[in-house]
C-alpha cells in the first residue's frame, strides 16, 4: 500500500517536472520566431517609437530568463497572452472551441477502443484463418492512410453518392430556428439529451458519425494491432493452458481470463493514440468545417500569431502528459507489478 | 512506433547473417516482396520524375489556362487542376519532396539521436540523467503538433518543416538505442574491450553503435512511413513546400473545395500520401516480425 502510495507521489512529481520543460520549451520557441514580435502585433508600418512601446508592453526588452518569470506568472494566472489574429485572449480562444474539438476527440476514441479492442480479441483467437487477414487488413489501412484523404473519400462515398450523412459542420444550419440547441456544457450530445432535443440530439449525431469514423481509423489500426499482440501473448501462458484443460469454454478464456491481462499494454497504446488523435482532429476539422481549434490553429499557424501558437502547443503537451500520467496510473491499479518496479 | 522502444531486443545475431535472412524472409513473402517493389519504383519515381513526367513544366509549376480542371482522360490520366496542370505529371514531381525529404529527416533525427542514446546509456550517471530527461521533454509534445509549431516559428517552407520533424523525432532514436545499449554494456565482447584498455569514445563507435543498426534500421522503416504522413500533414497546412511547387498534402487541400465535382484533384495526391505510407508500414511489420518475432505474429 505504502509503495503504491510511492510510486503515485513519484509518478506526479515526474509530471510535474516536465510539464515545466514543456513550458520552457515552448517558450523558447517563440522566441526564436525570426521575425520581430512587436512587428508582428502592429504591423509592419510602424513606427521606431511605437515599437519601442510595444517591445516595452511585452516585456521583450527584458533579459530572457526574467521574460520566462514573466510568462510563468502570466501563465499561473490563467493568461496565455492576446491573439494576434484575433486581439483576443488566447486562453478564452481555446475555452470557446475546446468543446467542439473535445467532442468528436472523445467520440472518435470511444469508436476506436469500442471498435479497436473486439477487432484484435477476434483476430488472436482466428489467428492466420481469413478472420485474422481481414482485421490485419483494416489495422494496417487504418494506420496508412492520411486523415485529411480518408475524410475526403467518406464525404464522396456518403454525402455525393450515398447521400446518407451530411457534408460538412456541428448540426443543420437550420436547426437554429427550428429546434436551437441550448447551450450548458457545450457537448452537443450532452447538451441535447439534457433539455430533450431529440431531433438536435439526431441531427448531432449525424455530423458526428464521418467526422468521427475518419479520426478513428488510426486509433482502431493501432489499438487492433496491440490488442492482438497482446492476447496471442497471453494465451500461450499457463494458465491459460490450465483453464483450458479443466475444460473451461474457449469464449470465457478467450474474453475473461486472457483479455483481462491482455488489457495494460492495450491501455499504453490508447493513450499514445489520444496524443496522436489529438493533433488528427486538427486535420479532421479542416476537412468537415467543425468549428474547433483546428481552423484557429491553422491560421494561427499561417499568421505565426505566437501567443496562440504557444497556447495551443502548450495546450496539447499538457493534455498528453496528463494522459500519460493517467495511463500510468489506471495501469499500476489494475497490474499491481508495476508500481513495485 | 513508439511502443518498440520499450521492448527488449535480441541483438544476437550476426549482422552479415541477418541481412541475408531478411531478402530472403521478404522474397518469400508476396506481400513484403511486393511492398519493396513499390517502394523502389516510388524512389525511381522520384529521382528521374522530370524525365518520366508528360508534362515537367506544369508538374514544376506552370499554368495551363486553356484546360482547366479536365476530367482524367488519355491524355492527362489524372485530370488537370484549377490552373489547367496536368495532375499526373504533379504527383509524379511531387515525389520528390514527399519521399526525399523524410529520408533525410529520419537520418538526421538517427546521426543525432542514435548517438545520444549511446553515449547516455554506456555513461551512466548525470551525462545519462540529463540527455534522457531532455529526450522525455521533446516526448512530451505530441510529435507532429511540436512540429507544427517549429514550422510556424522557424518560417513555413519545405526546409524548414524537414528541420522541424528532425527535431520532434530524434528523441525516439535515443530512446531505442538507449535501450539497447544498456543490453549492450553487460555482454562479454564490450567488456573484454574495456578490460583491454580500448577508450571509450571507440568503444561506443566501433562496438556499441555498429550493434543498434539493426533495431535502428526496422524503426527507421516504419519512421519512414510516418514522416511521409506527418509530412503530408503539414504540407495540407500549408507549412510545407510553397507553391507553384508540387506538394502531394497541399495538392489534396487545394482540391478540396472541388472535391464534390473535381474529385480528381484531391484524390491522386491523396492516393499517392497513402500507398507509399502503406507500402512502408507492410515492409516494417515484417521486418520487425523477424527482429523480434516476440511482438508481432
Amino acid at each position: 500500500m505504502l509503495r503504491k502510495l510511492e510510486y503515485v507521489l513519484r509518478r506526479l512529481l515526474t509530471a510535474f517536472f516536465v510539464l515545466i520543460g514543456v513550458s520552457i520549451i515552448t517558450f523558447l520557441l517563440a522566441r526564436v520566431v525570426p521575425s520581430d514580435p512587436a512587428v508582428l502585433y502592429i504591423g509592419p508600418k510602424a513606427r521606431a517609437d511605437e515599437l519601442a512601446k510595444v517591445r516595452e508592453q511585452l516585456g521583450l526588452d527584458k533579459p530572457l530568463p526574467v521574460q520566462y518569470a514573466i510568462y510563468m506568472r502570466d501563465l499561473l494566472h490563467g493568461d496565455l497572452g492576446i491573439s494576434i489574429g484575433t486581439k483576443r485572449p488566447v486562453l478564452q480562444e481555446i475555452l470557446d472551441r475546446a468543446p467542439a474539438t473535445l467532442e468528436l476527440l472523445l467520440t472518435g476514441m470511444f469508436l476506436a477502443v469500442l471498435v479497436g479492442i473486439p477487432l484484435g480479441v477476434l483476430s488472436a483467437r482466428w489467428q492466420g484463418r481469413p478472420l485474422d487477414t481481414g482485421v490485419r487488413t483494416i489495422s494496417i489501412i487504418g494506420v496508412s492512410v492520411p486523415a485529411f484523404f480518408l475524410g475526403l473519400i467518406l464525404q464522396i462515398i456518403f454525402f455525393r453518392n450515398l447521400h446518407w450523412l451530411p457534408l460538412t459542420g456541428r448540426v443543420n444550419s437550420d436547426l437554429r430556428f427550428t429546434n436551437p440547441i441550448q447551450t450548458i456544457t457545450n457537448f452537443y450530445l450532452i447538451d441535447t439529451l439534457l433539455t430533450s432535443n431529440w431531433v438536435g440530439f439526431k441531427d448531432t449525431v449525424y455530423h458526428l458519425i464521418l467526422p468521427a469514423i475518419t479520426l478513428a481509423a488510426y486509433p482502431i489500426g493501432l489499438i487492433a494491432r496491440m490488442t492482438r499482440a497482446a492476447m496471442l501473448e497471453v494465451m500461450e501462458q499457463d494458465y491459460i493452458r490450465t483453464a483450458r484443460a479443466y475444460g473451461i469454454k474457449e469464449v470465457i478464456i478467450t474474453y475473461f481470463y486472457a483479455l483481462k491481462n491482455a488489457i495494460s499494454p492495450t491501455l499504453t497504446v490508447i493513450g499514445l493514440t489520444v496524443a496522436f488523435a489529438l493533433t488528427g482532429t486538427f486535420f479532421v476539422e479542416i476537412i468537415f468545417n467543425w468549428p474547433g481549434l483546428g481552423e484557429f490553429t491553422v491560421r494561427s499557424l499561417l499568421n505565426i500569431d505566437y501567443p496562440a501558437i504557444m497556447g495551443i502547443t502548450l495546450y496539447g503537451a499538457t493534455a498528453y502528459v496528463i494522459l500519460n500520467l493517467v495511463v500510468d496510473l489506471l495501469q499500476a491499479w489494475i497490474d499491481p507489478r508495476i508500481s513495485l518496479k | 512506433m513508439a511502443d518498440i522502444a520499450s521492448l527488449p531486443f535480441e541483438p544476437e545475431v550476426q549482422s552479415t547473417r541477418t541481412f541475408r535472412h531478411v531478402l530472403n524472409v521478404i522474397v518469400r513473402d508476396p506481400l513484403s516482396l511486393a511492398s519493396t517493389i513499390v517502394i523502389i519504383l516510388f524512389i525511381l519515381t522520384a529521382i528521374f520524375a522530370y524525365q518520366i513526367a508528360p508534362y515537367p513544366l506544369e508538374g514544376a509549376g506552370k499554368p495551363d489556362v486553356s484546360q482547366r480542371m479536365e476530367a482524367p482522360s488519355t491524355e492527362h490520366p489524372f485530370g488537370t487542376d484549377r490552373l489547367g496542370r496536368d495532375m499526373l505529371s504533379r504527383v509524379i514531381i511531387g515525389a520528390r519532396p514527399a519521399l526525399i525529404v523524410p529520408f533525410g529527416v529520419v537520418f538526421f533525427a538517427i546521426l543525432i539521436g542514435a548517438p545520444l542514446g549511446a553515449i547516455a546509456a554506456y555513461k551512466g550517471g548525470r551525462v545519462d540523467e540529463v540527455i534522457m530527461r531532455t529526450t522525455d521533454l521533446f516526448l512530451a509534445f505530441p510529435s507532429l503538433l511540436l512540429a507544427m509549431a517549429i514550422t510556424a516559428a522557424l518560417g513555413r517552407g519545405l526546409q524548414n518543416a524537414a528541420i522541424a520533424l528532425v527535431i520532434s523525432w530524434w528523441p525516439w532514436y535515443t530512446r531505442l538505442v538507449h535501450g539497447v545499449t544498456l543490453s549492450l554494456r553487460e555482454r562479454y565482447f564490450i567488456e573484454a574491450a574495456q578490460a583491454t584498455g580500448v577508450r571509450d569514445s571507440v568503444i561506443v563507435l566501433r562496438h556499441i553503435l555498429p550493434n543498434t543498426i539493426s533495431p535502428i534500421l526496422v524503426q527507421a522503416t516504419v519512421d519512414l512511413g510516418t514522416v511521409i504522413l506527418a509530412m503530408g500533414g503539414l504540407g495540407f497546412l500549408g507549412l510545407g513546400t510553397q507553391p507553384p511547387f508540387p506538394d502531394w498534402g497541399l495538392m489534396v487541400s487545394e482540391g478540396r473545395e472541388f472535391i464534390l465535382n473535381q474529385w480528381w484533384i484531391s484524390t491522386f495526391p491523396g492516393l499517392a500520401i497513402f500507398v507509399v505510407v502503406l507500402v512502408f508500414n507492410l515492409l516494417g511489420d515484417t521486418l520487425r516480425d523477424i527482429f523480434d518475432p516476440r511482438q508481432y505474429r
